[in-house]
């Protein structure tokens, strides 16, 4: 099938004025103003099929918001192609906006002095629904996203993890065919966070939503994502299933034993030993080089043991090795 | 037109809220009226000349502005200004309407909505105990009608264009002032424009604030006979055409050059 984003060598410099510090750099700045290019999206290339659900993580700054504003239409890139759903969105961002839903975690969409139910009236206005497909498509966001006592509340009395709801349940009244979230879990309680990323699961395995996901929450992207994209400096640095991100940033997994001796020595060549605490011991080891089974085998063999678990690390892990690997050697891409 | 006729409605339902400051602006505009009369009859009384204007017109001239007052296109849109500081315009680029109308009709919802709560009021003291005329016959009713709407549009496009300016400046306090100054002068809010030095009018002539004003107030005193209105009326309209078309072209060069930082 065609795909609905269709993206090719991207780019998007921003002019920086600076100033050096202290009145003398004020008065200075008076007469020359010292300007600095900085590149927000620096040449990246990506599809995004009908149906997929793709993270899009980068530590701050990375460009990944720069991203979606540039293909929901609110910015012009420098240069590069750029499709959504067939349009190219800052020539007819009209268009393209008809079509798609975007939540900023970090903004609201909603009015803020009205109650939410004319908040989402005025949308029904303003993207022109039909009134029947308004009512069935509200009442089932309404019921969806448990939203039946927030409706009369003006939006500045709402709650962020309520707000949040009333945003997801605006950006989706008029059915858009592709979804941008940039950050919707951002400052969430843990209730609320799981509310949501029930919410955007179900809406994508149940109603077919292609969603692009931009967050920090790495368990969003574990609970949520079958394809991370990972971007650091305007640069895309990983473009796959999270099984290959993990195999990418490393594929050391840990073996925590809990020893029957506490004063028992250990003595385990193939894997390295990370940290030792009475009977407890933390090894490290390559799963490539020695087979967790065969580990296990031979240590405990060698040692009596009472419990032992193995662990793949954590994702932050992995995507923090990523981040610092391309601050050392920005990677030759096109 | 439905979705532009909403974003009215909603600004209207806002400013509803805002009573007592209609109140306020309305007790305002009685006083300030009061000393401007006080000042043109007192420098009437000592002069023997031959007035561009009578006292009598004068009066009312000054009864019509005081009402109107929310009209003048003194400052940009707030909520704009805002929005555009902020980076919450993002959210306005997300909607699938023309951005200039749905900004126009927030500056018309500005000026329209306070110049409609305030004026009722302050008219109906004016005219039963403060000497404010009433027009010389029906065609200069129609002809003042026509002109104080057509002021409103020109009005709202004067703002649009100052509040698309803040692309440029953010802050807006400069284009403010600037036009504030502009606004009072030559709309005929410090002095009708009959009575301002001949420089002056001519370059009055040549800007589009005295359509705001002005022109559809000296229609309603019959001062512009009603069998020039056509005339006026089509200066004002051709105003209103090049202030939108600036305000189109402006506002798609202000996008180009958009940057929103942050998520």
């Amino acid at each position: 099938m065609a795909a609905i984003v269709r993206v090719e060598n991207l780019l998007k410099t921003f002019r920086i004025a600076e100033r050096r510090p202290g009145l003398w750099g004020a008065v200075a700045g008076l007469v020359h103003r010292r300007h600095r290019e900085v590149r927000a999206v620096d040449g990246i290339s990506f599809e995004l099929g009908p149906g997929e659900l793709v993270g899009y993580i980068g530590p701050n700054g990375a460009g990944k918001s720069t991203t979606v504003k540039i293909l929901s239409g609110i910015l012009v890139p420098d240069s590069g192609l750029c499709e959504v759903l067939g349009r190219v969105p800052w020539k007819q961002r009209v268009e393209t906006v008809a079509r798609i839903g975007v939540v900023f975690g970090q903004r609201t969409q909603l009015w803020w002095d009205l109650p939410v139910r004319e908040s989402f009236e005025l949308l029904r206005d303003i993207y022109r629904i039909e009134p029947g497909a308004y009512r069935a498509k509200s009442d089932e966001l309404i019921a969806m996203l448990g939203l039946e006592r927030l409706l009369d509340v003006p939006v500045r009395q709402l709650s962020l993890g309520q707000r949040m709801r009333c945003d997801l349940a605006a950006a989706l009244l008029h059915s858009p065919e592709l979804l941008f979230l940039d950050e919707p879990t951002i400052g969430l309680d843990a209730v609320s966070k799981l509310a949501v990323r029930d919410f955007i699961r179900r809406l994508n395995r149940e109603r077919g939503a292609s969603v692009i996901l931009t967050t920090h929450d790495l368990d969003d992207i574990e609970a949520l994502c079958t394809r991370v994209l990972v971007i650091a400096d305007g640069r895309i640095l990983c473009d796959g299933p999270l099984s290959d991100l993990r195999a990418r940033a490393g594929s050391r997994r840990s073996l925590t034993v809990d020893l029957v001796d506490p004063a028992a020595s250990v003595d385990c060549p193939e894997a390295e030993i990370v940290s030792r605490d009475g009977q407890r011991v933390q090894l490290s080891f390559d799963p490539t080089r020695v087979k967790t089974a065969d580990l296990i085998g031979r240590f405990v063999a060698r040692h009596p043991v009472r419990d032992l678990f193995v662990e793949n690390p954590p994702i932050e892990e992995l995507v923090a090795e990523l981040y610092q690997d391309a601050r050392r050697d920005p990677p030759d891409l096109p | 037109m439905r979705p532009y006729l909403c974003i009215l409605g909603a600004r209207f339902r806002v400013q509803l809220q805002y009573r007592a400051a209609a109140l306020a602006g309305t007790l305002t505009q009685l006083f300030w009226g009061l000393i401007r009369v006080m000042i043109f009859d007192g420098f009437y009384r000592s002069s023997t000349a031959v007035h561009p204007i009578s006292l009598a017109q004068v009066v009312s001239y000054v009864w019509l502005s005081q009402a109107a007052f929310g009209m003048l296109p003194d400052r940009v849109e707030p909520e704009l200004r805002d929005m555009i500081r902020t980076g919450n315009v993002t959210s306005e680029l997300l909607r699938p309407i023309d951005l200039y109308w749905s900004w126009f009709c927030r500056c018309l919802a500005m000026t329209l909505i306070p110049t409609l709560m305030r004026s009722g009021p302050l008219l109906a003291v004016a005219f039963a105990f403060l000497e404010l005329q009433t027009p010389p016959g029906a065609a200069s009713v129609l002809a003042a009608a026509a002109a104080f709407a057509g002021g409103m549009l020109v009005s709202s496009a004067i703002t649009a264009l100052l509040s698309i300016g803040l692309f440029w400046t953010v802050s807006g306090d400069g284009l403010t002032r600037l036009s504030v100054a502009a606004a009072y002068l030559f709309s005929g809010m410090v002095l009708p424009i009959p009575l301002l030095p001949e420089a002056l009018q001519k370059a009055a002539a040549l800007l589009p604030y005295r359509y705001v004003l002005d022109v559809p107030m000296r229609l309603y005193l019959g001062h512009i006979p009603a069998s020039e209105a056509p005339m006026h009326l089509a200066a004002q309209l051709a105003w209103l055409l090049v202030l939108v078309a600036a305000g189109r072209s402006v506002l798609s060069r202000g996008l180009g050059r958009l940057v929103v930082q942050g998520g």
